[in-house]
């Protein structure tokens, strides 16, 4: 067999596809290798019927290799049918273990020991990487499978499940009810389980639907020739060998991480950040000459970037230039402002213009461009306004803006050209401190907080730059007075930026003081232990400090202030701020005000929950700092709009369910009868619409966002990944098939005769959570449809100042007033 | 937490409008006597007859108002209207018959009226005291944790009771196998089932325990937590089935006979015309 190639490819994915079949169309000499048994391994391993779709819609697709959204066997169907019908040089089962650069060219080390040398080398191998394997004796029996398709296939099985990671259990899970699980942990508990994940654990074991074997390692597998059990799996358990016999093993073991593979190959990473990709050239090409690198390896993970740019690296290497497919795009996105000039002209202008663009590779301002969008506002246009919500960030290509922070219109600050704003949104998650209003004509690009997160993570230098930013801005936030830049640069490079998880202490009560800490996001607890018992005083939201008092009047500190959620704050020392305060007697006025206002609602506060103590009974004053305590643990913190319902009121009739699901395509968003309580108050299983939506981490196209008052929605571009409903700790995502209600007629609906919907089921599941009825003109059907008034739907700050009983009312469905 | 309930809505604007109507209706009646007495054809007779149809009509339409989910304003305050003003109603449909009754249709649609309201106060009274009993007595659980608690109370207390000598392992058998919960209607709105096999279970086991072997003992009083448990747990059942029961009951009086007061007043109405 040959042993040298122009070209070697790695993975037979959809970029390594696409490269080899441009390959092949090319007459080119190459080699596609491909670890495991059949191609597209990843894709294989989705959900039997699940729906692949092809995003971004506006990018054209370029390669020979056919790809439209389609179902899963589909896709898989196409692509075996191009490998035949172009010949397309493969080899299955060929796993690269090394990749050496030798004189001219990359030495290649097969898993069985063979070598081959190529001039180019193509990794595509996705961040699937490789799965890990069970590596005993008997473990290549044809029981043992390290995927699981399609749940509903198996029935009244004995199935083993291997690994206590969040993977294994959701398999273990969707296998129980009509088979008997084991699930075996190497660890002692399962303690790196998502919350929902444990949670939905326990229960079934509670039911007796699986059980669990801790600190154990499978041993060994025999085949069984007779028996109604196929395999028998040993097992090492603190309690010695247990023999287990079952039908099927199924091994979630986990993917060997891509990084540390990459750096054995000589790749290098700009940032030690796990999250940091490889640094590429633009045409694809890492710091190891001839070694190329596409696909969600890169850093983009979707199929049809990658089908692209295994078209674009074969062409790069062949040395046919190509423009890359995105260019028409961007070109696009150029045309309003600038079209007198190539794209890559456009580029170096605005890497000129914006100093904090020109720490990006080229590669990454294009993705960056390309996935934000180009503002021309005019002069007095409004970018944003104070109290939106909204999480993108800017920069200013050209023009001047003014910024307002309070309510006269007189400009508190100015952008330049090169500037750039929206980065405490960015960092909080909360409403805009600030209006940003054009002055002369501007050119702005408006970019999403998922594509500024991962070029943080990626590009070192922007890190620090933002950081530091952030903290000054969290600084003038917080403090509320405009200090000098001089100033302002001082406080911020003697600040520190900590973070703390739920429940961690930023300080604790009778503490020497440490300084003043401003809570850049997440929000924080203040609370005293009052006779024999700790009572929640305040509730503190990101944008405010806390630790003022003790750095006021220099004892040691008055209450213990705890995180909510996981919370950043920026910590300026106490002889730090002493100096600050000494030079700004602004700020020292500020500050004393706020100590004098917390004195004395804290003697208030201190005062009832003494007498409700005395008295023996619990009065409404302890319920309500009680209430705080609940109404927290439950994630209220780091809610911006949560649905309650008062058990008192409420006559279980079901019609905020009813309402819910007939306008929104027949599926509720809430369960009323599910959730905690506390004083009578439930906080139903519903959509808390949080600061940082947990939902919003993990979507592949990206189809969440948060409408300008706050409302986390997911739009129509759902592909059913089911990923945010197993990020959202509050189990308020669910799939679901959505499809039109039929019109009720006034009998039905005088009788409340629910028309009949045919085949509940056909169609495709897509993740639907709350919209809060964004696109109902009145709001939210769920409370509207209450007819005794049960359901309500509150700030939480609103509803943590009044259950503190620092301010009147509950803010109801208010979303202007902040 | 004080919240407004569909009485003091809008600090009681519907009261305040009902009773405006009312007094409004009283002075009206007092004022304007015919010659020949108040009846229901006098000029002021036909006004309150066309307002009070309008208003029958427009209570029904609550009923489809509370569906349709896409309509404007909150169904909080056309609730609370629709029961003062539905209140309001029996005045004015009392003033507009000047009192005369008899065995013919007329009476027939004041009948079916009334029995509309009077259960729809009974409707108000559950809709006050049984959401709080509610939660009292279920706190987060839900009717069918209850349920599937119960069962495996059963499994478990059968398994203990083979061991056990037959008379317990009899009475525990029983209670598993006869016990009902909300069986039928009645039983579901009385909220307990007579001479229920699982209250006599534990009052047989405390006597059945005595002469039992000291071995026998320890499993005993196992089983005996698990049979006082089960009871809780079924009669917590029980009296949430007969909440939501009682909660709804009402409404199959309320919603069938406003349907048939439509019919009776709509003959009502044609008879009036037809016969001038």
């Amino acid at each position: 067999m040959r042993k040298h190639f122009n070209i070697i490819i790695i993975g037979a994915g959809p970029s390594g596809l696409s490269a080899a079949t441009r390959a092949a169309e090319q007459g080119a000499d190459y080699l596609l290798l491909e670890a495991s048994a059949a191609a597209a391994s990843t894709i294989r391993s989705y959900q039997r019927r699940k729906l692949v779709m092809a995003e971004p819609r506006a990018l054209p697709l370029r390669s020979p290799l056919p790809f439209s959204a389609s179902l899963r066997e589909s896709v898989l169907d196409t692509w075996e049918r191009t490998i035949a019908e172009r010949k397309i040089n493969i080899r299955y089962q060929s796993k690269v273990v090394d990749i050496s650069t030798g004189a001219k060219k990359l030495k290649l080390t097969l898993e069985d020991g063979e070598k081959l040398t190529a001039d180019h080398v193509v990794l595509a191998i996705g961040v699937q990487g490789n799965l890990r394997k069970l590596e005993i004796p008997g473990g290549e029996s044809e029981h043992v499978q390290y995927q699981l398709d399609d749940p509903e296939a198996y029935q009244n099985e004995t199935i083993v499940v291997v690994g206590g990671g969040d993977t294994g259990v959701e398999n273990a899970l969707a296998l129980t009810g009509r088979n008997q699980v084991i699930i075996l942990n190497r660890a002692e508990d399962f303690s790196n389980l998502k919350e929902s994940n444990l949670t939905l654990l326990t229960e079934a074991r509670h039911k007796g639907a699986l059980d669990w074997l801790l600190q154990t390692k499978p041993q060994s597998i025999e085949t069984n020739d007779s028996g109604d059990f196929p395999i028998t799996l040993f097992a090492s358990t603190p309690n010695g060998v247990e023999r287990i016999p079952c039908h099927r093993i199924i091994a979630r073991l986990g993917a060997l991480p891509s990084r540390p593979v990459l750096e054995k190959f000589g790749v290098a990473f700009p940032t030690p950040d796990a999250g940091a990709l490889p640094l590429l050239s633009a045409s694809y090409e890492s710091n190891v000459p001839g070694l190329y690198i596409i696909g969600a390896l890169a850093g983009y993970p979707l199929i049809k970037q990658g089908i692209n740019q295994g078209f674009e690296v074969i062409e790069h290497i062949l040395g046919n230039p190509v423009e890359s497919a995105d260019t028409e795009l961007l070109r696009q996105k150029f045309s309003s402002f600038c079209d007198d000039r190539g794209v890559d002209d456009v580029l170096v202008k605005v890497q000129k213009n914006v100093p904090l663009l020109a720490m990006l590779s080229t590669l990454q301002l294009r993705e960056l461009v390309l996935e934000s969008n180009i503002l021309l506002p005019q002069p007095g246009d409004i970018v944003f306004k104070r109290n939106d919500y909204s999480t993108t960030f800017f920069f200013v290509i050209e023009g001047d803006l003014e910024v307002l922070i309070d309510d006269d219109d007189v400009p508190d600050a100015e952008l330049h050209t090169g500037n750039f704003f929206g980065e405490l949104a960015l960092v909080s998650g909360r409403r805009r401190p600030g209006t940003v209003r054009a002055k002369t004509p501007c050119v702005l690009i408006e970019t999403p907080r998922r594509v500024m997160q991962k070029l943080i993570n990626s590009v070192q230098s922007m890190r620090r730059v933002l950081n530091e930013v952030a903290i000054k801005s969290v600084v003038q936030v917080c403090i509320g007075v405009s200090l000098s830049e001089e100033e302002l640069n001082d406080v911020a490079s003697h600040a520190i930026l900590k973070s703390f998880a739920a429940g961690e202490e930023l300080f604790h009560e009778g503490d020497e003081a440490d300084g003043l800490y401003l809570i850049q996001s997440g929000s924080v607890t203040v609370s005293r232990m009052i006779a024999g018992r700790e009572v929640v005083l305040f509730y503190v939201a990101a944008g405010n400090y806390v630790g003022e008092m003790s750095l006021v009047s220099g004892e040691p500190r008055y209450a213990t202030v705890r995180a909510a959620v996981a919370t950043d704050a920026v910590l300026i020392k106490a002889d730090r701020m002493r100096d600050i305060i000494s030079k700004n007697p602004e700020i020292r006025s500020s500050l004393d005000a706020r100590y004098m206002q917390h004195l004395q609602e804290q003697e208030k506060r201190e005062q009832l929950e003494n007498v409700s103590n005395g008295s023996g009974s619990i009065t409404s004053q302890s319920t309500q700092s009680n209430l705080i305590s609940f109404l927290i643990q439950q994630g209220v913190g780091e809610a911006t709009d949560v649905l309650l319902i008062d058990e008192s009121l409420c006559v279980r009739c079901n019609y905020c369910e009813e309402a819910c699901a007939s306008t929104h395509g027949g599926a509720s968003r809430l369960d009323r009868d599910t959730g905690p309580i506390f004083a009578n108050i439930r906080v139903p299983t519903s959509c808390r619409h949080c600061e940082h939506p947990h939902c919003m981490k993990d979507c592949p196209p990206d189809a969440i966002h948060r409408a300008p008052h706050g409302e986390v929605y997911i739009d129509d571009s759902c592909i059913g990944c089911g990923n945010c409903q197993q990020n959202c700790p509050y189990d308020v995502i669910q799939m679901a098939v959505i499809h039109e209600q039929p019109e009720r007629s006034l009998w039905q609906m005088l009788l409340g005769i629910t028309p009949k919907v045919a085949n509940d089921q056909e169609g495709t599941k897509v993740a639907v959570k709350c919209d809060m009825c964004k696109d109902i003109a009145e709001g939210p059907v769920c409370v509207r449809a209450c007819p005794v008034g049960a359901a309500l739907r509150v700030n939480p700050e609103g509803l943590l100042g009044y259950a503190s009983g620092t301010s009147g009312e509950v803010n109801l469905l208010d979303h202007e007033e902040h | 937490m004080q919240r407004s309930n569909i009485f003091d809505y809008k600090n009681y604007l519907y009261f305040k409008i009902a009773a405006l109507i009312i007094l409004v209706a009283f002075a009206a009646y007092l004022v304007f006597e015919p010659a020949v007495g108040h009846y229901g054809g006098s000029f002021l007779g036909y006004g309150l007859g066309i307002i009070s149809a309008c208003m029958v009509l427009w209570m029904a339409w609550y009923g489809v108002r509370k569906r349709r989910y896409r309509s404007a304003g909150s169904t909080q305050g056309w609730l609370s209207a629709h029961i003062y003003l539905g209140t309001a109603l029996t005045v004015l449909v009392t003033l507009h018959s000047g009192f005369h009754f008899g065995l013919n249709v007329h009476t027939l649609a004041y009948a079916l009226l009334l029995i509309v309201v009077i259960s729809g106060f009974f409707g108000n009274y559950t809709y006050m005291i049984y959401p709080r009993m509610m939660s009292e007595n279920m706190g987060e659980d839900s009717l069918d944790s209850l349920l599937l608690r119960i069962a495996e109370a059963d499994k478990l207390a059968r398994q203990i009771a083979l061991v056990m000598p037959d008379a317990i392992n009899n009475t525990v058998a029983r209670a598993c196998r006869e016990t009902s919960i909300g069986l039928g209607l009645i039983e579901q709105l009385k909220g307990y089932q007579p001479n229920c096999p699982s209250a006599q279970a534990v009052d047989d086991l405390t006597e059945l325990g005595k002469d039992l072997s000291p071995e026998q003992r320890k499993l005993y009083r196992e089983l005996y937590t698990i049979m006082v448990r089960r009871l809780s747990l079924v009669k917590r059942a029980r009296q949430d089935l007969m909440y939501r029961s009682r909660l709804g009951i009402w409404l199959y009086l309320h919603v069938p006979f406003a349907i048939a007061l439509l019919v009776a007043m709509t003959a009502h109405i044609i008879a009036v015309f037809v016969y001038w």
